[in-house]
């Protein structure tokens, strides 16, 4: 799966036409490219450039490093290994998307029980009506009336700006924990509208997703078992009936991931958040084809295994398919 | 089993949700594909409520019609330049940033104001409609060819040719769909403009292209889920031991039951690609200014949105209302096939 990823990733920027050693040195006479060229492995065939490119060892040609050997590239313009700037920017694009996926889950559980509790009423009938509209609000219109409306008029939020959280420190040892300091720069004043604006478009769609999931799950023989045993309300929704609704959600939130980092990078353009999506929108406006692929690639790869998780997270929720596989 | 559920997902046929389950259950990533169609179509059904199934379409669907239709002919009226609107391109420097709530005033002459070039707001944002929606629509219709056919191919085939088609959408859906499409534009715009017609291309085509690429194998999924079931079904089976080729089978006995189910999807996808439009334009790779659309407008003079929140505001009211309608009419449309489906 993640080989197809390189192997599309790697191709799609080998067979962009143009000459990657005239973004380097535009001004070089046509010794220096082919030096260059044949420096960066560009004189090779293009299996072994793409087996250069993944770090194979004994097939790949003498004195390179690839993937495998952590090698993600640099980039044109200042020679930066692309890795510095992915331990800057990551962590940041985490924060917002793990921010996000925390707070939507956290309204939209409570309220998709609500509403499959009391569906067909007006609650139910409310909280839909609202979720229908909130999908229909684009992030980047959402993030421009937040920071116009909170940011810009009331004066109550920054408009811009970052300050390192929690999880910057470990991939950046240069870079404190901003999340204790006073209010003036502390974190989360700088991360409280873009992970609203991200989050909102999540909760219409988790919420839907519990909701008609839990109307089927309330119709089972257990929960009427559960009633008829004088189980309170409350405990029937939450124990009984969200546990085994949550699978569809939970896999839904994996997926989800990938909507949210690509919502994250409109997001941080706007609130000029210098994360991942910020640095993948200069990369594309400068070029920095390499860049960019190791950048997709890194996404992939996040993507892939968020999802092995939700895979693993499965079978501690679900005991039917534990014991499947426990058989198997 | 226990009744079912009031909105399910739309997969034709009693059998079709235990096929999908059993199904996925056999590929190597168990809950995706499933999770998958079922995300995307989650967005469709807020909202849907049985309560839409009866005669009739209700309010709520004639007013989206009423704004789409509104919407469009605006659009393609101002582009034939039947209506009696100013240009798009041309500058009234009297009249730059003014406009409704803008800080320095409305602007006289102008109902809706002027963007930071003095470029009259109504004009802009009817042009920029024509962009927004023949992208949109664009995108939607490659989409739907493409990941029609391909879905339908994997579906009714399976095999090796689902497998390899299946792991081909795998690796796109590995890829978030926003990265995707930026990705896809860079690459588009470099091969563009070395090519021989260097920088004529209109970038639209390649906005067309990069957001239909990213949707064929949402599409895709959805119609292969689809034509799975339906593969399954007595009718093909009788076909088959009548002698029909499979071709035939596919276009004659397959494609007609599935086309519904890609139909209903198309709106609340031109819906998507409205917003990915936008996305992109603010990212700096969108239609190329000065021909407008909605989601550069925003884009352009996203940084004088203090001053002059109108030319900000009115073209995000566009794509909202758009949006919603989308989304809205999407809704209706699968409810009311899902009645003929039943009948049948």
């Amino acid at each position: 799966m993640l080989l197809l990823v390189t192997f599309f990733t790697f191709s799609l920027v080998r067979l962009l036409p143009g000459d990657p050693t005239e973004t380097i040195i535009p001004f070089g006479t046509d010794q220096q490219r082919a030096q260059l060229s044949k420096d960066l492995g560009l004189d090779k065939p293009f299996l072994q450039q793409y087996v250069n490119y993944l770090g194979v060892p004994v097939l790949k040609s003498e004195g390179t490093s690839g993937l495998l050997q952590g090698e993600l590239g640099r980039k044109y313009a200042t020679n930066q290994p692309v890795s510095d700037l992915l331990n800057q920017s990551l962590p940041i694009s985490l924060q917002l998307v793990i921010y996000a996926q925390f707070l939507a889950l956290a309204i939209a559980i409570p309220l998709g029980v609500l509403a499959a509790y009391r569906s067909g009423t007006r609650t139910d009938r409310a909280i839909n009506t609202t979720a229908f509209a909130f999908l229909a609000i684009p992030n980047f219109v959402l993030a421009l009336v937040l920071s116009y409306f909170v940011g810009a008029r009331l004066k109550w939020l920054p408009t811009a700006g970052y300050q390192p959280g929690w999880l910057d420190q470990f991939f950046d040892p240069d870079r404190g924990s901003m999340i204790f300091s006073g209010w003036e720069d502390n974190h989360i004043r700088y991360m409280i509208l873009p992970v609203i604006t991200l989050a909102v478009g999540q909760i219409a769609i988790y919420m839907r997703l519990l909701r008609s999931d839990m109307i089927a799950t309330l119709q089972e023989n257990f929960i009427t078992m559960a009633k008829a045993k004088g189980v309170p309300n409350r405990r029937i929704l939450f124990r009984h009936a969200l546990r085994p609704s949550s699978l569809t959600l939970l896999t839904v939130a994996g997926l989800n991931i990938g909507t949210l980092i690509g919502g994250a990078i409109v997001v941080e353009v706007i609130f000029g958040i210098p994360g991942l999506g910020t640095q993948i929108a200069v990369a594309i406006s400068a070029r920095e084809y390499v860049e960019l692929q190791s950048y997709i690639l890194v996404l992939a790869f996040l993507f892939v295994m968020i999802n092995f998780v939700v895979d693993f997270l499965y079978i501690v929720l679900d005991p039917r398919i534990r014991r499947a596989r426990a058989a198997a | 089993m226990p009744a079912p559920p009031p909105d399910d997902i739309p997969i034709p046929g009693p059998e079709g949700q235990r096929d999908l389950d059993r199904y996925a259950e056999d590929s190597l990533d168990s809950g995706l594909a499933v999770a998958q169609t079922q995300l995307y179509v989650s967005a469709v059904e807020v909202g849907g409520e049985g309560r839409r199934r009866g005669k009739g379409l209700g309010l709520g669907a004639w007013l989206a019609i009423g704004w789409l239709t509104f919407i469009v002919a605006v659009s393609v009226l101002a582009q034939l330049g039947i209506l009696p609107l100013k240009s798009p391109t041309e500058s009234f420097s009297e009249c730059a940033r003014l406009g409704p709530f803008a800080k320095e005033g409305t602007a006289p002459g102008h109902l809706l104001g002027c963007d930071s070039n003095g470029r009259d707001m109504i004009a802009r944002m009817a042009y920029g409609g024509w962009s927004s929606l023949v992208v949109a629509t664009g995108a939607v219709l490659f989409g739907l060819v493409f990941g029609g056919i391909l879905g339908l191919l994997a579906g009714f085939f399976g095999g090796k040719i689902d497998a390899v088609i299946t792991s081909v959408f795998n690796v796109f859906l590995a890829i978030p769909a926003v990265v995707l499409a930026l990705a896809l534009v860079a690459f588009l715009q470099g091969a563009a403009s070395s090519g021989s017609g260097g920088d004529n291309v209109d970038p639209k085509l390649l906005l067309i292209l990069a957001i239909g690429i990213v949707s064929v194998p949402l599409l895709g999924r959805i119609t292969r889920a689809s034509a799975l079931t339906w593969s399954q079904r007595e009718f093909v089976l009788a076909a088959r031991a009548q002698g029909a080729k499979p071709m035939r089978i596919m276009v004659r006995e397959v494609l007609p039951n599935v086309v519904p189910a890609m139909m209903s999807i198309a709106l609340l996808a031109i819906a998507i690609a409205i917003v990915a439009e936008g996305t992109l334009s603010i990212l700096g790779v969108g239609v190329r200014p000065p021909t407008p659309s909605w989601g550069n407008i925003i884009g352009l003079d996203r940084g004088r949105i203090k001053e002059s929140p109108h030319i900000v505001f009115l073209p995000a009211i566009l794509i909202f209302f758009t949006v919603l309608s989308l989304n809205f009419l999407g809704d209706v449309v699968r409810a009311k096939l899902d009645v003929r489906e039943s009948a049948v």
